[in-house]
């Protein structure tokens, strides 16, 4: 495994105003590779303007075990959705 | 020689370099040695054959005899290709392909930007459509030279190999044929005189900074431009062409 380039997640911008969201992994012998392979896996269909790579040992990721003590309290807080408001027909994206 | 029979000369020159490496390239497909570099050497194939179709269509329009792209591509001869030799060499390993890909994307790129601003308006079009692509094939192939050269011992060694292998076939690159002077002299097409010194100031600073050893002079190679082509060449035009040669106009 040792010989195995290190393995990077892939976030794509796939339009100006839209954030960058995980599109999937690959593996690259270091950052500029990694941009350079995600713009031949990633974007040959045109899918973004943007991209960003991170080296998939700096994620830090929640626990499985721990989600119902994470997300489960968040289930009966509708209060919380904006649900309650009325939202002008031009306000996008949410 | 005409300016128009030199146009549709030189655009058909410039398909059959696109067109051959496109066909070489493809070669990895299946055969990459890892999946992302399969379908980055993939891509550049694809971009090289788009750029071969582009050149074709402006050569049989302008031509006006009635033959298609497919006809140039699939039914002509060896001796009627005129690519240059470094680009009908064989893949042989990664290095070979990536020491071939950069010996020719740093002559690619400056003769694009040049074409780009030529006065025929077609051979301009297709240069600034093809200079996006040929700007990455470029910064893909520098890329790769410095991490193999600039690698490990093994990495570094096989890319030495390759590229005293490959030398001796850069020279053609920049060497004027009796049409590239007439398009010269038309303005239509670069004095390569002029982007020698672009290619080896290009070509010596990545070599450098792969920590490559440059060969030193050596006989230069030619013919290709000429339609004199060496052993691999027929290979190539063989599987390319075989269905069409056995069942002409066959269609997908």
């Amino acid at each position: 495994m040792k010989k195995e380039w290190p393995l990077w997640e892939v976030f794509i911008r796939s339009k100006n105003g839209l954030s960058h969201k995980h599109a999937g992994s690959l593996h690259a012998a270091d950052a500029e590779m990694a941009i350079e392979n995600a713009r031949d896996v990633y974007t040959r269909r045109n899918e973004g303007v943007s991209l960003w790579v991170v080296e998939s040992r700096h994620i830090t990721a929640s626990n499985p075990a721990e989600s119902e003590s994470l997300f489960d309290p968040a289930m009966d807080k509708v209060y919380r959705h904006p649900t309650f408001y009325e939202l002008p027909d031009e306000v996008t994206h949410i | 020689m005409d300016r128009k029979d030199a146009i549709v000369k030189y655009a058909l020159q410039m398909g059959d370099h696109a067109l051959v490496t496109g066909q070489r390239l493809s070669e990895w497909c299946g055969h990459g040695p890892v999946l992302e570099q399969d379908i980055a050497i993939t891509n550049i194939a694809l971009d090289h054959v788009g750029q071969t179709r582009s050149w074709y269509q402006f050569a049989a329009e302008l031509e006006g005899k009635g033959r298609t792209e497919d006809d140039l591509a699939y039914m002509r001869t060896e001796p009627e290709y005129r690519n240059v030799l470094l680009l009908e060499q064989p893949n042989t390993d990664w290095a070979h392909t990536i020491v071939r890909q950069f010996l020719y994307d740093v002559f690619n790129y400056y003769l694009h930007e040049n074409l780009a601003h030529s006065p025929e308006e077609g051979i301009a079009a297709i240069a600034r459509k093809s200079l996006k692509e040929i700007t990455y094939h470029l910064r893909y192939s520098s890329e790769w030279m410095i991490r193999l050269g600039d690698g490990t011992e093994l990495s570094r060694q096989k890319m030495q190999t390759a590229l005293d292998n490959l030398w001796m076939f850069s020279g053609e690159l920049t060497q004027m044929t009796p049409l590239e002077e007439f398009l010269a002299t038309l303005g239509i097409a670069p004095d390569l005189a002029a982007i020698k010194p672009l290619y080896d100031e290009k070509v010596d600073e990545i070599i450098g900074e792969a920590t490559l050893k440059k060969p030193g002079t050596t006989f230069m190679q030619s013919g290709g431009k000429l339609g004199r082509h060496t052993e691999y060449m027929g290979f190539i035009l063989a599987e390319m062409q075989s269905l069409q040669r056995q069942l002409p106009g066959l269609k997908w």
